[in-house]
């Protein structure tokens, strides 16, 4: 039985037919619409290569049926960026050599936007750690990664700063 | 993925009809579900997606001073909600001791108090493993266990379950709203879960097609949020299902404790509320010793069920630290490392 | 493939010096992008989706497949089986050289692990793939499987390793134990590990025609081209890999394994383009692991701490068909000068995918014993675990006798301490806690992993433009060869790195060998050395020998090349620019090809090693058990450092996995049934963000004249060595509890209060 469905993917909306109501909706970014910027690293939500935001909010992507999702806004690492403007977060990344293989990199990212977003861990090194400790990395990139998130979270609070001043 | 016909009605009617069907299974955030699916353990021929109902995805604090929380608020909403953190802290610290930020993101409330065991044996279909099918015998007895439980198991079963959230709502005595075939009801968290007995496959009181439609925590229990943690041994700092947690709460008057909650995680098939522990502290200085006979009676009952005779005297000491945590008052904000024994304002070690 | 869009950071450029400049990753922006493109992201049209069953018995036999079953399902395109598959050219059971493991690509219904792959169903989709090969519901004939350390009767391997001796002797180890004043007998335990790169193994194959296209994470781009072309029957140039990216490899990605080549079979199959990406579960079983081991060390000392004698002995298991001996006890050959040591090792076969090199392969399992094991000898004698090994300096390798091609270890010790405040440190375990009443223990660890050298070709290319390229397929698995080995290839050009287009990750580019043993940026940068030297020396002989030239005469010794110049040695007015000369000699380019080699002579003469010292802080919670690692220090010297905000990546890399090794991996069998238990990253702990503590690495200057013509140590593996044992040492600092079993557990430390 077909589906149709109808999603926002980095600001675009798509409709869709889905012919099977058993697409993640990782599945569906990477093998129907070509966005294999987010990555599946084991498939059963324990390791956050995946991760994007689903209506502003970070998710696990393997563990979330696309079906159910009709009408959602969803961002990737696609949408991140302004063109060759790299968002706060991935210049920061690069900066703090937050990664080395690249691959958990994109659900790092988003990850860590989404964190941002939340609020809950501000500056705090140690609340960073706990609140990114769902984005596992191999190559073991995680100083960099936590230096990277303070850079950006400093970037942000200074604007907010300028803002109420 | 077995093939499966997808639901999507449009009311909590529509919704409890469809699944009461043989087959079907309901459908929230998935974090379990779908888990549960993609490894064949669960291969539901219709899921029924409830999370487009409208209405139970409210926090509501009740005129009788309870609190209900519908089933589709997700665990990282309730845990972020100021209030709710203020009023039942142990709650939400043991939300945020849980998986990682992205599946609180999507887990929902309802979810939380159905997921599965994550026993080795349960998830490997190629072991034997009564509550995935029933009869078939249980592989984890003599098998790699020594996480398993220490509580309540049977000859048929010796899986926990996983659920961080649950223990301090059955310590405050949480109520689960449900709705069913035959109209809506409600029961105690702690009738929700089955110990195993000689059928392990049947975890929970739920019939098919009911659907839980919200959790309730009573006005009483409002009265801990002075003395309320929730503390979780693991094997990493993080992202990691608890070897054993308790969430300890206390009601503390003229130094004395006018009542005590103490609930065990990790222990049992279920989540464990420790009664006879309760009584002992009631009316007694919040001391050491008290705490420790606390434990002593917590783990009365406690045998080990195979290489875990470990986590009787791991459970009987977090018994301790929590009740001590709970004694020493809540922190004004949860720690940066909820529920770990390092979460840096913990400081109630005696050198 | 699209040319990759390379970046640099140009603010850190210094013209003419690229070495040594902490540039940051040239690949960064297209990995913060999600543009970096990855083997299972490729999707040629009319692509078909492969995915593997798998068995889920550790020994016997398949008896049958239900492919009905799984081709009635909608979208399933074929299932191939032991019999229904394209042929092979050869046995895939026949070793043609030792870099040859046997795999399972169906050519049999013989089960020899668990997880191996038994079939593979294609699809038109994922989901329809995936469920398929559910659908198989195979049946066995099941046979006991052989588990554990104590499976079956022991033997002694002929080699461990690659090509290792089983067994070195030097002196005598039982007079030197029994004239000890000290001694301690241990045995340690190391449990298997899985490589688990978060790039799940994948491949996209498409054959078009008689020419084959691979994209698939490789580490060996030409060892698993040669492995591809022989078991197809195949000309080599008919094969192309593109590996432009590892999603983390750690050696499980090195050698050709059985599933991409099932992929190659299923396109083949199917006559058009396959993806066959593994699943997390199934990355336990074909593709390698490392192997458990059982460890016992006797070792005694004199009464003023010195070492009489090591004994390190051994155990470990290989498969039921195939032979890879983690060479465990060939740690304790270089770091301590005792006068007599032996090491030896034995094994036991069982049913289990054929062990692997995993970062490290001997030195983290070994290294974590021999380090607990000195550490327990320094506290018999009563001394600081420091001191004890600087009482034991080695200053010749002492297994063989030979100096060290360079040795900074003691300033690696100084330094490292110094940062670490070592000296503070109680001598007596379980006397030091913080505010909050955690027990805190200090405890540190040697580093060693030897500087190897294998065989690398690379071509470099001058243009009439005043650019220049180097081309070598090199592999970047995330220790930054896009980044490192071009800003080798810049120096060697006398390029600024912008003007050096740098190609690499591709089979049709000259041999890198492999990206492995720590030494690919030491082997590729050789190559690139000697091939830039020879294209200068082309170009500098076009114009040296042109009297319009204002080198004339100069002579090929006489220039040196700088900033896209060639300037006379004895005289900096003289110079000319590469387009100059090439434009007068009239031709677009200049080409030449160098080797990376090692050097025997200097390999008779010299012991080759990096080396380290690492410091590490735990705090325990007396009562709960629960362990932190809340510091660690590193100081390693490692010879020249190419690019030190990678380096520092790698090191950090490298601990990590150490403080992984001492209290987090570890995969569970279960003993009746040989089936791993947690193949998952949820219960396959590595560690996670909150485990991992501020770091803190020193790279301590080191000047190596012998290992090859760049200096390069090599840094990938070492960083695990010494951190184990480190984080091992602090929660016996920390609680007086020395555990022996890995990872140390919860339960481990509830003995006492």
């Amino acid at each position: 039985m077909n589906h149709s469905i109808s999603l926002t993917v980095n600001g675009a909306r798509r409709d869709f037919v889905l012919d099977d109501p058993r697409v993640m909706l990782l599945d569906l970014l990477r093998e129907r619409l070509h966005l294999t910027g987010t990555k599946k690293g084991c498939d059963r939500g324990q390791c956050g290569a995946c991760t994007i935001l689903v209506d502003g909010k970070r998710i696990n992507s393997c563990l979330a049926l696309a079906i159910s999702h009709d009408g959602a806004d969803i961002l990737t690492i696609e949408g991140v960026a302004r063109g060759d403007q790299l968002h706060p977060v991935q210049a920061a990344f690069i900066a703090h050599d937050g990664f080395q293989c690249g691959f958990c990199t994109p659900g790092q990212i988003m990850s860590a936007i989404g964190m941002m977003q939340e609020a809950q861990a501000g500056n705090d090194p140690e609340r960073i750690r706990e609140c990114m400790s769902g984005n596992l990395c191999r190559c073991g990139a995680y100083a960099g990664i936590v230096d990277a998130v303070l850079e950006a979270q400093a970037g942000v609070d200074e604007t907010n700063q300028r803002r109420s001043a | 993925m077995k093939q499966f016909d997808y639901v999507r009605p449009a009311t909590v009617a529509e919704a409890v009809a469809a699944a009461a069907q043989p087959g079907a299974t309901y459908l929230a955030a998935g974090t379990n579900l779908l888990d549960l699916m993609k490894g064949n353990i669960s291969r539901p021929d219709r899921l029924v997606d409830v999370t487009h109902l409208d209405g139970l995805d409210q926090i509501e604090r009740l005129a009788d001073g309870s609190l209900r929380i519908g089933a589709l608020v997700s665990n990282a909403d309730l845990a972020h909600d100021a209030e709710f953190a203020k009023t039942y802290p142990a709650v939400a610290e043991a939300l945020l001791s849980g998986a990682s930020a992205q599946l609180r993101n999507a887990a929902t409330v309802g979810g939380n108090l159905l997921q599965r065991t994550r026993c080795a044996y349960f998830y490997d279909t190629a072991s034997r493993c009564n509550k995935r099918e029933a009869g078939s015998g249980c592989d984890a007895r003599g098998g790699e266990n020594r996480t398993h439980a220490v509580l309540g198991w049977s000859e048929s079963c010796i899986a926990t379950h996983p659920s961080d959230f649950c223990v301090p709502l059955l310590a405050l005595d949480a109520i689960v709203e449900i709705e069913g075939r035959n109209g809506r009801r409600e029961i105690a968290l702690d009738e929700l879960h089955r110990l195993p007995g000689h059928t392990p496959e049947r975890e929970t009181v739920l019939e098919p097609g009911d659907l839980i439609l919200a959790v309730r925590l009573p006005p009483a229990a409002r009265g801990f949020a002075a003395h309320a943690r929730y503390l979780k041994v693991r094997e990493r700092m993080s992202y990691a299902f608890a070897i054993v947690s308790a969430a300890a709460a206390l009601r503390i008057e003229d130094g004395k404790v006018a009542e005590a909650r103490l609930a065990l995680g990790g222990v049992a098939a279920k989540p464990w509320r420790a009664r006879a522990a309760e009584d002992v502290l009631r009316g007694v200085a919040p001391t050491a010793d008290a705490f420790q006979e606390a434990a002593w009676r917590a783990l009365a009952d406690a045998k080990p069920s195979g290489d875990n005779s470990y986590k009787i005297e791991l459970a009987r000491r977090i018994v301790v630290r929590a009740l001590t945590l709970a004694a020493a008052g809540t922190p004004a904000r949860i720690p940066a490392l909820p529920a770990s024994p390092f979460a840096s304002t913990s400081g109630a070690i005696h050198a | 493939m699209p040319e990759l869009n390379l970046t640099s950071a140009p603010a850190h450029l210094r013209h003419g010096s690229s070495i040594g400049q902490p540039l940051t990753r040239r690949d960064g922006v297209l990995k913060v992008k999600g543009q970096a493109t990855y083997a299972a992201d490729n999707h040629p049209p009319g692509l078909l989706f492969a995915v593997i069953a798998v068995s889920n018995i550790a020994h016997g036999r398949v008896t049958s497949l239900d492919v009905a079953a799984a081709k009635r399902h909608p979208g399933v395109v074929e299932v191939m089986t032991p019999d229904h598959k394209p042929p092979l050219a050869i046995d895939p059971e026949i070793k043609t050289n030792p870099f040859v493991f046997r795999m399972e690509v169906l050519q049999s219904n013989e089960v020899r692990y668990a997880n191996q792959p038994i079939a593979v169903v294609i699809a038109e989709t994922l989901e329809a793939a995936t469920e398929g090969a559910v659908l198989l519901a195979p049946r066995y004939e099941t046979l006991p499987a052989l588990v554990g350390l104590d499976a079956g009767k022991s033997y002694v391997p002929p080699v461990v390793g690659v090509g290792n001796p089983t067994e070195n002797h030097l002196g005598d180890v039982t007079a030197g134990l029994a004239s000890a004043d000290k001694q301690i007998d241990a045995i340690y335990e190391t449990p298997a590990q899985y490589h688990n790169a978060m790039e799940p193994h994948a491949i996209v194959a498409h054959w078009n025609g008689d020419r084959l296209e691979i994209d698939m994470p490789t580490q060996g781009l030409m060892l698993s081209l040669a492995r591809v072309a022989e078991l197809f029957g195949i000309a080599h140039d008919k094969i192309h890999i593109r590996s432009p990216f590892l999603g983390g490899g750690f050696g499980s990605k090195g050698l050709m394994a059985g599933p991409p080549v099932l992929g190659i079979m299923a396109a083949k199959l199917v006559g058009k383009p396959v993806k066959l990406v593994l699943r997390r579960e199934q990355m336990y079983g074909p593709v390698g692991h490392r192997a458990p081991t059982r460890q016992r060390l006797r070792i005694g000392a004199d009464a003023e701490g010195r070492l009489t004698a090591l004994d390190h002995h051994a155990r470990t298991v290989s498969s039921t068909f195939d032979d890879f001996y983690e060479p465990a006890a060939d740690a304790s050959h270089t770091l301590y000068a005792a006068p007599a040591i032996r090491t030896s090792h034995d094994a036991v076969r069982v049913n289990t995918g054929t062990p692997l090199f995993m970062r490290a392969p001997g030195e983290a399992t070994g290294s974590i014993a021999l380090e607990s094991a000195i550490d327990e000898m320094a506290w018999a004698c009563g001394m600081d675990p420091l001191a004890f090994r600087l009482k034991n300096y080695a200053e010749v390798e002492p297994i063989t006798g030979k100096p060290f091609s360079s040795k900074a270890l003691r300033a690696c010790y100084d330094q490292g301490a110094a940062r670490f405040g070592w000296a503070k440190r109680s001598l007596q375990p379980r006397q030091m806690r913080d505010d909050a009443g955690l027990l805190v223990g200090w405890g540190m660890g040697t580093a060693t992993f030897p500087a190897l050298m294998f065989q690398a070709e690379a071509r470099a290319v001058l243009r009439r433009d005043g650019s220049g390229a180097m081309e070598i397929g090199a592999h970047d698995m995330g220790q930054g060869a896009w980044t490192a080995l071009a800003q080798i290839a810049a120096d060697e050009l006398g390029l600024d790195i912008e003007r050096v287009e740098f190609k690499a990750g591709s089979s049709d580019l000259p041999d890198a060998g492999i990206a492995g043993g720590s030494a690919h940026t030491a082997t590729a940068g050789a190559a690139i050395h000697s091939a830039g030297a020879a294209v200068i020396a082309k170009l500098a002989d076009l114009a040296t020998n042109d009297e319009r030239s204002p080198l004339f005469g100069a002579g090929n010794a006489g220039v040196i090349a700088r900033d896209g110049r060639l300037t006379r040695r004895d005289d900096e007015s003289r110079s000319e620019s590469y387009g100059e000369i090439l434009a007068r000699a009239g031709v677009a380019e200049v080409e030449a090809r160098g080797t990376g080699a090692p050097n025997p002579a200097a390999m008779e003469q010299y012991a080759m090693h990096a080396h380290g010292a690492v410091f590490a802080e735990v705090k325990v919670d007396p009562e709960l058990g629960q362990i932190r690692v809340t510091r660690m220090v590193g100081a390693f010297a490692a010879g020249r450092i190419v690019n030190p905000h990678l380096v520092r990546s790698q090191l950090f890399g490298g601990m990590i996995w150490g403080l992984s090794f001492a209290l987090h991996e570890e995969a569970i069998t279960d003993r009746r049934s040989g089936r791993i238990m947690n193949a998952n990253l949820g219960e396959y702990h590595i560690p996670v963000n909150a485990d991992v503590p501020p770091l803190d690495v020193i790279t301590v200057e080191e000047h190596d004249p012998h290992v090859n013509a760049l200096g390069i140590k090599g840094v990938g593996e070492i960083g695990i060595t010494g951190s184990a044992g480190a984080v091992a040492n602090a929660v016996w600092h920390a609680t007086g509890v020395r555990v022996r079993r890995f990872p140390i557990r919860i339960e481990d430390l509830l003995t006492q209060r």
